[in-house]
């Protein structure tokens, strides 16, 4: 078969393309947004008109996608590790409802938060779903656990999760393809109130959900994601969970383990290999890219003297994603020491764009606090939470998607006065409108500005449910036209802007000032791909 | 054959460009191959880095470890040091001169220059330099392959190759001048190392 060169994200993409999966649906969010748009450029997803529009929010992609699955179709939904949060309530209820078309939710996580507030592990949430979770080692393990996903799902007749972290999400392999599947045509469930979650149903579908939970150890035991290689030195054992397996073999090339080892990429744990490698060995090494999941499971709460070894006895480090060296230290491997980096080297960390209207909008609000005083600005989920850094320093708060809205609230209620809020379009529209009805059912005292750069900029400039609506949308909420006010961040217009945010601080109720200006990376993309075209034309 | 490799500079500069015709070079030599990038916040003007590994062999972790990469490519020079936990004793350190100052504590350039010429195996270029003389001034991310092109286990004419197959859609004129920029990256290393 071809040979192709991607990344584990865009690797889960064509597995799951391959696999026959009619639609994806997903919110942006490093490391989880290449793998949707991967569908929207492939050229058999739009041959096959797949869905992979975005969705406002990592819910209603969760609902649409448990939709899709309704009507018997294959589907798959995206998101990073605290996008799992929003679409929780979806999530852990599409568990007990089950499914028709097989359903995968891909959930990249984000150890050592390279790009994101917390490093929360989603196998705890695939756990506390009660389903099976997929954890590939290798970007060839990613497509072949998309592949095969839909039909294990159709099996057990519930949703898989897949989870990723994101050294292998944006890592590239070469990987081979397997047969193109057919989509699956319209179905109705057999059962007319298999999704209605009454509670007399509920329960019954719960204890249904209760009782699969064997049949998914049988498929963990048998599944080729989960091996056994044997050795002679029993001294120790070690389990190896998704990428860590990579850092394991890093130690010993060629797979030439010196110790049995039970390589992990299906779960729940399968319960006689596990008990082999813990009964066999003195001691075992629990080597997992995240949180202590399996290592808490195994460990035992009393048991201190455990020989069980990992990030809770200090063997790893208890926070921040592994690499081949932490592992050869778990190992007592001597790990080589390269120069050390000379003094003279400054931190350079990410910045505004030159040229961003994050920039002139900073500057403005900045100067107009002079006036109202220091730390009355929370913000939110996005490039302009680099305002929070010199030289700026404008913001006081950035904790999930759509909370300044809510913050500025409940800090206004307190007393705060002007209780100011800074997000961007596309995050509020994923969170922030309800947060905003919030302050207009009690007309609280506040101001929200809502910075339009017509894109959702952090992940890469993806399209944004907020462009051309956003004045519609405030004022269909309730908040009075007059206040709400469009400005152009510009540093020749700096002077009319605080003047405008001035007025709006100084009104005792709900405004909303939207300063609106292209996201300077999407207008230079834009004005290439232009060149490009004409070039193509005159040739 | 295998080449351990680190990419470095400043999120914007074109190091996944370099990434991606060593890729195809490497494909086309049936090499394995893994590479893990940087994408997200720091892409937004911090420092960036890759690790891409090439190897006649299966490739077990997408990150090196420390004190084991054969060379850093860096199209930065203050990023080029950012890196050395990673370079081996013998490894080469290939690095363009021209700096990016985004911040206000950007070293002084000649305490820089000094760094990099401590160590035993370094090419320093100006590449932006010699993209302009090639007239192709935005290429200078293709002067520093070229540069490092004699020190990577893959045939130079497959790094050609891997040019034309990136750059294809957007015309044979970029990808001739692409070509150009490799070229001259390739004979300044070769007449000063």
């Amino acid at each position: 078969m071809e040979k192709l060169l991607l990344l584990g994200a865009e690797a889960i993409a064509q597995g799951a393309i391959d696999g026959g999966m009619s639609g994806v649906y997903a919110y942006p969010g490093t490391p989880s947004t290449e793998i949707t748009e991967y569908v929207q450029h492939n050229k058999i997803a739009i041959e096959r008109k797949l869905h992979s529009q975005w969705s406002a929010n990592e819910k209603t992609a969760m609902e649409a996608g448990l939709g899709m699955s309704y009507a018997g179709k294959r589907a798959m939904v995206c998101m990073k590790h605290v996008g799992l949060n929003v679409a929780a309530d979806a999530f852990i209820n599409s568990a007990i409802t089950g499914v028709n078309g097989g359903l995968i939710v891909a959930v990249a996580d984000d150890p050592s938060m390279h790009s994101s507030q917390n490093e929360q592990d989603s196998r705890f949430f695939g756990k506390f779903a009660m389903i099976p979770i997929f954890e590939p080692a290798s970007q060839q393990e990613a497509y072949d656990m998309a592949y095969e996903g839909f039909e294990l799902s159709e099996k057990l007749k519930i949703p898989i999760m897949m989870r990723i972290t994101t050294r292998l999400a944006h890592s590239r392999a070469g990987i081979e393809t397997r047969p193109l599947k057919l989509e699956k045509k319209l179905t109705y469930p057999e059962d007319p109130i298999q999704f209605v979650l009454l509670p007399s149903n509920a329960r019954k579908r719960y204890k249904g959900l209760l009782g699969l939970q064997s049949l998914m150890e049988q498929e963990a035991e048998r599944s080729s994601f989960n091996t056994y290689y044997p050795a002679r030195n029993k001294s120790l054992g070690i389990i190896a969970c998704g990428i860590a397996f990579n850092y394991l073999m890093e130690n010993y090339p060629e797979r030439k383990f010196p110790y049995p080892v039970l390589q992990l990429g299906q779960y729940p744990l399968p319960f006689s290999k596990v008990e082999k490698i813990v009964n066999e060995c003195e001691q075992v090494l629990i080597l997992e890219d995240g949180y202590p999941l399996v290592e808490e499971m195994l460990k035992g709460y009393l048991d201190k003297n455990s020989k069980i070894k990992g990030r809770l006895d200090g063997t790893i480090p208890r926070d921040g994603e592994l690499n081949p060296d932490i592992v050869a230290k778990a190992l007592g491997k001597e790990v080589k020491f390269g120069m050390k980096v000379p003094a003279i080297v400054a931190n350079r960390p990410p910045e505004l764009c030159a040229g961003c209207s994050h920039r002139d909008i900073y500057n403005a609000l900045n100067e107009t606090m002079k006036e109202f005083g220091k730390q009355k600005v929370f913000s939110d989920i996005g490039c302009y939470t680099l305002g929070a850094l010199p030289p700026w320093n404008s913001i006081n708060s950035c904790v999930d998607m759509g909370a300044s809205i809510t913050m500025a609230k409940g800090a206004a209620d307190a007393g705060v006065h002007p209780a100011i809020a800074v997000i961007g379009d596309s995050t509020f529209t994923h969170s922030g409108m309800t947060a905003l009805l919030d302050a207009v059912v009690e007309n609280t005292s506040m101001t929200v500005i809502i910075s339009d750069n017509g894109t959702t900029g952090m992940t890469g400039g993806q399209a944004s449910h907020a462009t051309g609506r956003l004045e519609e949308i405030c004022i269909g909420l309730g908040v009075k036209p007059e206040h709400v006010r469009t400005l152009t961040p510009l540093p020749k217009y700096h002077d009319e802007m605080v003047q405008v945010l001035r007025e709006e601080m100084l009104y005792e109720g709900v405004s909303v000032v939207i300063p609106r200006r292209e996201c300077i990376q999407t207008l230079a993309r834009s004005k290439k791909e232009q060149k490009v075209n004409v070039e193509e034309v005159v040739r | 054959m295998k080449s351990d490799i680190i990419l470095s500079g400043v999120g914007g500069q074109g190091i996944l460009s370099i990434a991606a015709v060593v890729g195809m070079a490497a494909l086309e030599n049936h090499l394995y191959l893994k590479q893990a990038e940087v994408h997200g916040m720091s892409q937004r003007g911090g420092a960036v880095q890759s690790h891409l590994r090439i190897s006649e062999r299966e490739i077990a972790s997408d990150l090196i470890p420390e004190g084991r990469a054969d060379i850093i490519i860096s199209v930065e020079p203050m990023e080029s040091l950012r890196y050395l936990p990673w370079l081996s004793k013998n490894g080469w350190l290939v690095t363009n001169t021209t700096p990016f100052v985004n911040i206000t504590d950007y070293p002084d350039m000649k305490e820089l220059i000094a760094e990099i010429e401590k160590l035993p195996h370094h090419i320093a270029i100006n590449a932006d330099e010699i993209a302009r003389q090639v007239k192709s001034p935005r290429s200078s991310n293709m002067v520093m392959l070229g540069a490092a092109s004699p020190f990577i286990d893959i045939p130079y004419q497959s790094l050609e190759n891997g040019i034309r197959k990136i750059f294809e859609r957007k015309g044979e004129k970029i990808v001739q001048l692409n070509i150009d920029t490799l070229k001259a990256g390739r004979e300044f290393s070769e007449s000063h190392k």
